[in-house]
């Protein structure tokens, strides 16, 4: 058993990464997804990754989640080395990646029913609570395919979160809905974020999305990847992905990552 | 108009001409017997309780070698589908072993086993195994990778994951083919017990081979009706309703 860490003991530190460097074999090239990159997240923090595609940040999602291993470098999770995946980093994809087979209940149980210690009953009642939390109290048994995107991904935020999680790893998680889906759930992200006191590092290319929802938000370039920038982002909650101050920031940013740009990908930028 | 009138007129359409066409003479009945005649023969049957015999003994040969088939097929498509030796090995096998017609095993069961009840285990689970382990292996392999790594972070490895993930993610494929296995194992054990004559119990293959035999085609016809409503049953009560909840699940299919 580790010590229970209070505030004033826990590591201000909820993940470090330390120089790490990851390669591909993709159809007989190598590619070099991540290059030397240092990062140290506090706890509670927001963090936003942006960057092109191919520029290596979802990799850096997977390494952090334990789903792949670096080929140099470290990844730390509350000071202690990642080796595998644990449940205090749950990971959100960008398809919901909810299991056809079970209801909206039973997804959101699977990850509970990992978790020993906890009753039958216990595990039916956290699941309801989070369900509520994103607002889907009422589809508790419906089938996954009955479901919206939006709320989809609401479900598989649920089951992200049931089992109470320090880091929720996010990649790409509102890319396919539409814009009026993705809005609601910003404020939705921003509001648990606060209330759970979660330490999230979200993954996207949308430079508003990354302002709207990061306290920080970290610029990566493809080809290898790097880390290029980093913007502290002071607005006050809850953002409005409307707002003049926000599209400021969003405005800065974009051009920081267009210099970053190959000719060809300036698209992404938007 | 009813969901039920719909295929009761069709086949009552299909007795009536049978019966008309056997009135006026148009088939001799050395070939084919009047429905009237089929009938009796089920009365009869029913009655000396030799056709509830013949449907007892054939129906546990099939559910015997179709058990047996589900067990070894399931678990070895699992292994070829995750496994890389298996696949290249054992997979090959299967995949050559599943061209070959399971009559065609007859011959050796016959040699290896005797006219024993042995001989025709050997043979449906011939006829069975091999279409479940591809099946398997097929529903193994179009599990989308993105589950696994779902169940991952959220604390599933190993055992966990075959029994809660890969297993149920894999089983509208692995449905259809003990669907298909089940009629394999049916074909193969009817050409079994009409090819091969057992002396521990006579099943319907056998007494469709002897109405043959002693030119009674009404029991010829009549075994032949049976064979196709055990099979149409078994698909209306087993397969169809979890067919059709794997639909209601998935979302797929067109209700």
């Amino acid at each position: 058993m580790q010590p229970i860490a209070t505030l004033e003991h826990a590591p201000a530190e909820k993940l470090v990464v330390r120089a790490i460097s990851k390669r591909f074999e993709v159809s007989r090239r190598t590619v070099h997804a991540l290059d030397n990159v240092t990062l140290k997240i506090r706890e509670g923090e927001f963090v936003c990754l942006v960057g092109p595609s191919g520029c290596g940040k979802s990799t850096l999602l997977n390494l952090i989640a334990g789903l792949e291993r670096p080929d140099t470098g470290e990844v730390l999770a509350d000071l202690k080395p990642v080796i595998g995946p644990g449940s205090d980093r749950m990971m959100m994809f960008q398809e919901s990646a909810l299991f056809p087979w079970l209801d909206v209940m039973g997804n959101v149980l699977f990850g509970l029913k990992l978790k020993p210690n906890l009753s039958r009953k216990e595990r039916r009642e956290i699941a309801q609570f989070y369900l509520k939390l994103v607002g889907l109290e009422n589809f508790v048994h419906a089938n996954i395919h009955e479901l919206s995107g939006g709320m989809k991904q609401r479900v598989a935020l649920a089951r992200a979160l049931a089992p109470n999680p320090k880091v929720l790893l996010m990649d790409e998680p509102f890319a396919a809905l539409d814009a009026m889906t993705r809005e609601q759930l910003y404020g939705d992200l921003q509001e648990i974020w606060a209330r759970r006191k979660k330490t999230i590092l979200f993954v996207t290319h949308n430079v508003r999305e990354a302002v709207c929802l990061g306290d920080r938000v970290i610029l990566f370039s493809p080809y290898p990847g790097r880390i290029q920038e980093q913007f502290e982002i002071d607005l006050p909650r809850p953002r409005d992905i409307n707002s003049v101050e926000l599209a400021r920031f969003a405005t800065q940013i974009t051009r920081a990552l267009k210099q970053y740009l190959k000719p060809d990908l300036q698209e992404v930028a938007e | 108009m009813k969901a039920w009138l719909a295929p009761v007129l069709f086949f009552g359409l299909l007795l009536g001409v049978w019966q008309i066409l056997a009135a006026t003479g148009f088939w001799s009945p050395i070939f084919m017997p009047a429905p009237l005649e089929v009938a009796r023969f089920f009365v009869a049957g029913v009655r000396d309780r030799s056709l509830l015999e013949a449907t007892g003994v054939t129906l546990k040969r099939l559910l015997l070698g179709y058990g047996a088939g589900l067990l070894l097929g399931l678990p070895l498509g699992l292994l070829t589908a995750r496994s890389i030796m298996m696949e290249k090995t054992l997979g090959l096998l299967a995949l050559g072993l599943q061209t070959l017609p399971s009559v065609c095993w007859a011959p050796l069961a016959l040699i290896w086993f005797g006219q024993t009840e042995s001989a025709m285990f050997f043979i449906v689970i011939m006829g069975s195994v091999w279409s479940i382990l591809l099946a398997t292996d097929a529903g193994v392999r179009n599990v989308p990778p993105i589950f696994l790594r779902a169940a991952q972070t959220m604390g599933s490895h190993g055992f966990h994951s075959w029994i809660h993930v890969i297993a149920p993610a894999s089983l509208p494929f692995v449905v259809t083919g003990m669907k298909q296995g089940w009629a394999f194992a049916w074909r193969s054990l009817m050409a079994a017990e009409i090819y091969i004559t057992i002396l521990t119990g006579l099943g319907l293959g056998s007494l469709l081979h002897y109405g043959r035999e002693v030119h009674a085609m009404e029991q010829v016809i009549g075994i032949m009706l049976l064979i196709i409503a055990i099979g149409l049953l078994t698909d209306r009560l087993v397969f169809s309703p979890v067919e059709r909840y794997l639909h209601l699940r998935w979302g797929t299919g067109k209700n």
